[in-house]
């Protein structure tokens, strides 16, 4: 086989490069085809560690195969060539090709043997998913870019220290489950702390509290495509990499957990439709960190499954928007509704993503979710166990319900905007046929995991179980629904301490050294008056301050730290 | 209301039949028969509850996701007492 040792990632990354300098037909081609070889590249190779060497002197294991994986890998690579069916026709050069190398950094990601091929792949992924939002072309996508980019440099510099510091206490740079965290801060050796800043660099990416904001406030400011892209790869990467790394951790399981509550409460009160879905990632991905909190083989494989079905269906979601958006150039519940009329194809597949996401039965999330809810039960998580089912309920009342209602029935808003083009729908039938596959047949979804350690979902009264609990959610969303009528508002997030409070704390500190050194000034030259001398009388005398010669190059040192300054303080908004 | 008669006769043929007001009464009706049986289907699979709690009583989870929701959308609305503002709040 000629791919026996070959990482696929640097298919797609060569695709990407080949994308930008190809003709638009060209590009076509080698953006639909380079998925498919990368696929058959990933299904070649055994599992083992494949490939060492060395970089900068540390022994690094580039590729190394497990089935967990392999099925990322897997699903980053269909969502590459579902995305790009998706967006051929429509996106810029550059935000395919930024797109790609974006899924090759996933792909990268899922065989990264240790930890500083991870590193490297990851801050790749944040590199070519910012220039992914910028393509948004606009300012608010550009501002929303770099608030982006700084929390993934944030999340970078946490990796690669915790990264360094696990490499000095412990001489392995191997991705292996670590140790339990020390949750006593008081007695806490280096490599608790190692491991510490390693759980919050992930977490970071994952979109964890405190720091979820980053995802509500950047995917929405992308273009109708980018956000199909942005929405796979970077959480999932981080939940993969929580899976390898903190298996069983406690600590995760309330993460977990905090994040499935915000995602849903957040969405409740949202009006952006894009917005809306990227609350319910941080809640979907909630359920798989929570699971891999639980720790236990069905956990984590309910983990693995649930990233797998989620990609899926939340591309399949954010093409149901995108689409919208391209036809309407609209994003607010409050400015849409009615759009099933002309929309037939979009609404459909919406809908089918959004019952997938509510865990439908015959639909994928139902046969990977209900995974983690077993997990849970069967090591008499009783609380764990209820609040996921309070959440399952939720998601089918902020995402199941809410999106498809605002965005294609609610009223008519007059509306009449054509279907999706054929490329688009092309995409979402592919992805919509696959919610219903893996729902109704997911097996060959099962024979990827490990052990097959499985249980069976459809038994009677597990239907019955979930077919009440979200009918009854669904009876609540419209006997509730004057209560959730859209308003033009925005919901505040914890990142208005860095957008807000701390802006305007730096803002207040320059204004007030700006008056202490006026009141200097002032106070100096009415010393000087004072004592009859004039600035042109001292500057007369030698070696006095105002006359003396110093190198330019201190004079350019300054200004570079004023810049430097003004450049972060600036970018804090 | 006097909604029915009205709209076929301003827009005749374009109103599409799934906002005519007697359909979605229509809809209410067999979204509740199904509801229903939804619940009366228990009765024949059992419970599917676990840990011997509220889990297992009859009906639990249609109860369970109804009020959930309901803390749900209360809670919400509550927070974003707090926590709305204009969407325009950043662009100032």
């Amino acid at each position: 086989m000629i791919f026996e040792s070959f990482p696929p990632a640097l298919i797609l990354l060569t695709a990407a490069l080949l994308a930008v300098i190809a003709r638009p037909n060209a590009r076509a081609i080698i953006l639909l085809v380079a998925p498919l070889i990368t696929l058959w590249a990933i299904w070649s190779l055994p599992e083992g560690v494949l490939l060492t060497t060395r970089f900068l002197g540390y022994p690094i294991e580039p590729l190394e195969v497990t089935p967990v994986r392999r099925m990322f890998a897997t699903v980053f690579t269909i969502m590459a060539f579902a995305g790009a069916l998706f967006s051929f026709r429509t996106a810029k050069t550059a935000e395919l090709g930024a797109a790609f190398a974006y899924a090759s950094g996933a792909v990268g990601v899922s065989f990264a043997g240790d930890l500083i091929s991870l590193f490297i792949w990851w801050e790749m992924m944040a590199i070519f998913s910012t220039i992914v939002i910028w393509c948004g072309g606009t300012e608010a996508s550009r501002r929303a870019g770099i608030r982006y980019a700084m929390m993934h440099i944030l999340s970078g510099v946490l990796l690669k220290i915790g990264i360094e510091g696990v490499y000095v206490h412990t001489g392995s740079l191997d991705i292996v489950a670590m140790q339990a965290l020390n949750l006593n801060i008081f007695a806490l050796q280096p490599i608790d702390i190692d491991i510490w800043l390693l759980l919050a660099g992930v977490l970071i990416n994952a979109a964890a509290p405190p720091f979820s904001a980053w995802l509500p406030d950047a995917y929405p400011e992308t273009s109708p495509t980018g956000a199909v892209f942005l929405s796979a790869f970077t959480t999932k990467t981080a939940v993969l990499a929580l899976i390898l790394l903190f298996p069983g951790q406690q600590v995760l399981i309330w993460v977990g957990l905090y994040m499935v509550f915000y995602g849903i409460i957040m969405a409740l009160l949202e009006n952006d439709a894009r917005r809306i879905l990227a609350y319910s990632i941080i809640n979907q991905v909630g359920f798989m960190v929570t699971a891999v909190g639980i720790g236990t083989e069905l956990a984590l494989n309910g983990a693995a499954l649930h990233a797998f079905a989620h990609i899926i269906y939340k591309a399949l979601l954010l093409m149901s928007a995108g689409v919208v958006m391209y036809r309407t150039g609209l994003r607010r519940c409050t400015d849409l509704g009615g759009l099933f009329r002309t929309m037939p194809v979009t609404c459909i597949c919406g809908i089918i993503g959004a019952l997938a996401i509510s865990s439908f039965p015959l639909t994928s999330g139902y046969t990977t979710k209900t995974m983690i809810s077993v997990a849970a039960e069967h090591e008499h998580l009783v609380f764990v166990w209820y609040m996921l089912a309070a959440a399952s309920a939720g998601v089918f009342l902020h995402a199941g319900i809410k999106f498809p209602w605002f965005v294609f029935f609610q009223k008519d808003s007059g509306l009449r905007p054509k279907d999706a083009p054929w490329n688009m729908a092309a995409a979402m039938i592919f992805f919509a046929f696959l919610c219903i596959a893996l729902g109704v047949y997911p097996d060959p979804l099962y024979a990827m995991l490990p052990n097959h350690a499985v249980v069976p979902v459809y038994k009677p009264e597990k239907l019955v179980f979930y077919l009440q609990l979200l009918l009854f959610s669904g009876l609540a969303f419209f006997l509730l629904l004057d209560y959730m009528k859209r308003t033009n508002t925005i919901t505040l997030d914890l990142d208005w301490f860095w957008r807000v409070a701390i802006f305007n704390a730096g803002n207040w500190v320059f204004d007030q050294t700006t008056r202490i050194r006026g009141g200097m000034e002032k106070a100096f030259v009415g010393w000087l008056k004072s004592k009859e001398e004039t600035i042109e009388d001292l500057s007369e005398r030698d070696g006095f301050i105002l006359r003396a010669t110093s190198a330019t190059g201190l004079g350019a040192l300054y200004v570079m730290i004023l810049l430097t300054l003004y450049v972060f303080v600036y970018y804090l908004e | 209301m006097a909604k029915k008669p009205e709209q076929p006769e301003q827009a005749p043929g374009h109103d599409h039949w799934l906002v005519r007001p007697e359909n979605i009464r229509k809809m209410w009706i067999w979204s509740s028969v199904v509801l229903g049986l939804t619940v009366i289907a228990e009765f024949f699979t059992g419970s599917a509850g676990h840990f011997g709690g509220p889990d297992q009583w009859f009906g639990f989870p249609a109860i369970f996701g109804f009020l959930s929701c309901c803390a749900m959308v209360f809670g919400a609305k509550v927070l974003g007492m707090i926590l709305k503002r204009k969407d325009d709040y950043y662009d100032l």
